[in-house]
């Protein structure tokens, strides 16, 4: 199967745009995940409210709804902030839209991945770094962070894999990611459903390729512990 | 705002002037990919949770095509891929098929439930305890009375709270129903927002109705958990 | 000198009252031992000591300096300074009856990070020290690049005796270090805790090992309900129970 190169083009472009959407992305939304899961188990009742209200309300409404809210709120939003201040207008970039709403959404899915793990980590382990004097930060940086991660690692798989694949959707909210290229593509040769399948495969390729460094990091976590012998 | 609601509040929920609409349709959707999805699944998941290798391997692979790609280019490769094959243009009966934007909608959406379905069954038919199972075959069950009346009870109640899961995934998939055309819930917010360029509110409206939607979805499941399966909770409580 | 004295801890849990008014003295080279029923507040005396637990009411003196303490929101009792807090922890060394070692460490790793991150030693000799004290506690060099899911129980509690040690603290305490131990195994933890006492340390022992009790502690305390019923040295408490109650304690738990 020939693909003229002018297409080629158009379609790396596209990979290139999904793949810098979805690494954004994850940023976004692991940074966000950490705090939140971190305020769900604060003492202060107050922080529990506002990540228990995060999650709820994100995890309650559809990523393609999400998506078209903020993004078109946004513009506007900030349109309204810029005149009220006096300010020329900023135009916020589609790519960055994308990147700071899917960072947004999973942000929500990830908090429960981190509160999960935080808790499963026995409170044996954090009791001993007090017990010899750790502060803290240093009982979180050398005791809890290592372990939780062990715990979190299905979850951050699991959150990644769905995020990736809900990066086909920001082709609706104009930016030129492969979905939108293998569509262009499609429409001017004529051959649409080669380069929709193109495209299918390369997120195939994605997940495939993900689930494996996966793999490998979930053995590097592994270590210290004894799995039963199945 | 309330504007919005008096005018369009029923184009949002069941109707709006000239066909069924927003959250009538999101729910019919919802139901016929589900219904679909589930009855397609069980003998997928036996398949799938069985020694057979071979058998087991083609369900793998069916699922990890489905699961590894998004739904969105899914319903793309069915409504606009497929129908632009000039053999399926040809032949009526796929012509009319592949032109409607809810038959396609449906197709893409229960393929894709009936994937994840399959999973989270095969997985449950494998945990049920071996025990239990050994016990039917020493009292003579076997083949589909087994299944029927010891293997599939048990693992569809012991799969419950992850299909619950599914099924609220699934009610926020059919979001993306709109873009082959079907006047679900965000068609709805889409056309508002054109009308009258209140985007927060036109798609505020809509995102609320989900949450809500959602929430009554989580209720009905807990319920259906307390009861369905309580033979697991402690004693006491 | 005195090294530790506790005076009069008390601490209820809900409508529970674990500790009545509990005091304590202990002098350099002193070997304490905790003794009692289940539920007596032994293991929850020692926790306050190092205020893992708060107590509601006492006084606590260190080094022969009393410890000004604040009352905190929920009516405990905590060190008002925790510079102060923090320095007396390093002082203080705990072994846990369910080991607690960091699963994600190394054995050596484990006796190295609290001489690392808060005594701020080189990592050269922490790991000095860590090898030395990894050898003092009996266990080959093959154990220090072990993980803990790897070792016996015993190699396990003895990894957290040598990080105990690592610290270099003035008191030591155990709270009840071969409870969670297969019977086998308890007397190579009691060994390594006979050296340490042969050496003169400082330590308060929460235990059910009669036999360590009588042989090597210098002071018994026998507690019930929250309040010390008897103490005394080894042979007046144990060799001569004045009480009913600690008579049928030893009677249960004879050995």
């Amino acid at each position: 199967m020939f693909i003229p190169q002018g297409y080629a083009h158009m379609l790396l472009d596209g990979i290139l745009m999904t793949v810098r959407l979805s690494l954004g992305a994850l940023v976004v939304s692991t940074l966000l995940g950490l705090m939140m899961a971190l305020a769900k188990i604060s003492a202060s009742r107050a922080l529990y409210a506002i990540a228990a209200l995060y999650t709820t309300v994100i995890r309650g409404i559809p990523d393609l709804a999400l998506m078209l809210l903020v993004f078109y709120s946004l513009q506007i939003g900030l349109n309204q902030v810029t005149d009220y201040l006096g300010w020329r207008q900023l135009d916020i970039d589609p790519f960055s839209a994308g990147v700071l709403t899917l960072g947004v959404i999973y942000g929500a899915y990830f908090t429960e991945t981190f509160r999960g793990a935080f808790i499963a980590v026995p409170g044996g382990q954090l009791e001993a770094g007090r017990a010899f004097g750790l502060s803290g930060w240093q009982c979180f940086r050398l005791i809890m962070f290592p372990q939780m991660m062990r715990f979190a690692l299905p979850g951050i798989s699991n959150n990644w894999l769905i995020l990736v694949k809900a990066t086909a959707l920001v082709s609706l909210i104009g930016l030129s990611d492969v979905t939108r290229a293998a569509q262009n593509a499609g429409k001017g040769s004529g051959q649409l459903f080669f380069y929709l399948v193109l495209a299918a495969l390369f997120y195939l390729l994605v997940t495939t390729v993900s689930s494996v460094v996966l793999w490998w990091l979930g053995k590097r976590y592994n270590i210290g512990v004894r799995e039963a012998e199945l | 705002m309330k504007e919005i609601l008096q005018e369009y509040g029923m184009a949002y929920l069941w109707n709006d002037g000239y066909q069924f609409s927003g959250l009538l349709v999101t729910l019919w959707l919802l139901v016929l990919s589900l219904a679909m999805g589930f009855v397609l699944s069980l003998p997928l998941a036996v398949a799938r949770a069985s020694g057979v290798r071979w058998l087991s391997r083609t369900v793998w692979c069916f699922t990890y095509v489905v699961r590894g790609t998004p739904l969105y280019i899914q319903l793309l490769i069915i409504y606009t891929g497929v129908y632009s094959l000039d053999f399926v243009r040809s032949l009526p009966l796929l012509n009319g098929f592949f032109r409607n934007g809810f038959y396609c909608a449906v197709l893409a959406l229960g393929l894709n439930t009936t994937a994840f379905t399959t999973e989270v069954f095969a997985g449950a038919i494998k945990g049920i305890a071996y025990g239990e199972v050994e016990a039917a075959l020493a009292y003579g069950l076997s083949g589909f009375t087994l299944y029927r009346k010891v293997i599939l009870p048990a693992a569809l109640r012991r799969a419950l709270p992850l299909y619950s899961n599914e099924v609220i995934l699934m009610l926020h998939a059919t979001s993306i129903a709109f873009t082959a055309t079907v006047a679900d819930l965000l068609k709805v917010a889409g056309d508002v927002n054109a009308a009258t360029y209140q985007s927060f509110q036109a798609y505020g409206i809509a995102a609320v109705i989900y949450l809500a939607t959602t929430c009554v979805f989580i209720a009905l499941f807990r319920q259906g958990e307390k009861r369905w399966l309580a033979f697991t909770r402690p004693r006491g409580r | 000198m005195e090294k530790l004295v506790i005076d009069s801890f008390s601490k209820s849990y809900g409508g529970n009252q674990v500790l009545r008014g509990v005091s304590l003295r202990a002098r350099a080279g002193d070997v304490v031992s905790l003794i009692g029923a289940s539920g007596s507040g032994k293991s929850t005396l020692l926790r306050c000591i190092n205020f893992l637990e708060h107590p509601d009411d006492g006084a606590f003196f260190f080094d022969g300096r009393l410890i000004p303490m604040v009352r905190d929101n929920k009516g405990g009792m905590r060190i008002a300074d925790g510079n102060t807090l923090a320095h007396i922890r390093t002082r203080l060394s705990m072994v846990f009856q369910h080991f607690n070692l960091w699963s994600h460490l190394t054995a050596l790793e484990n006796i190295m990070l609290a001489p690392l991150s808060v005594l701020k030693q080189s990592k050269a000799e922490a790991r000095e020290r860590a090898q030395h004290y990894l050898d003092k506690v009996g266990l080959p060099p093959h154990v220090a690049t072990a993980y803990p899911a790897h070792m016996s129980g015993g190699q396990q509690q003895r990894v957290a005796i040598a990080r105990a040690l690592a610290m270099e603290p003035e008191v030591m305490l155990f709270d009840e270090p071969t409870s969670a131990l297969d019977p086998e195994l308890v007397g190579e933890v009691l060994k390594v805790m006979q050296v340490l006492a042969d050496e003169g340390r400082t330590m308060i022992v929460v235990t059910h090992e009669m036999g360590f009790a009588r042989q090597v502690s210098s002071q018994v305390l026998f507690l019930h309900q929250g309040l010390i019923e008897e103490q005394g040295t080894p042979a007046e408490v144990l060799g001569n129970p004045q009480s009913e109650r600690l008579r049928s304690f030893l009677h249960g738990n004879l050995k």
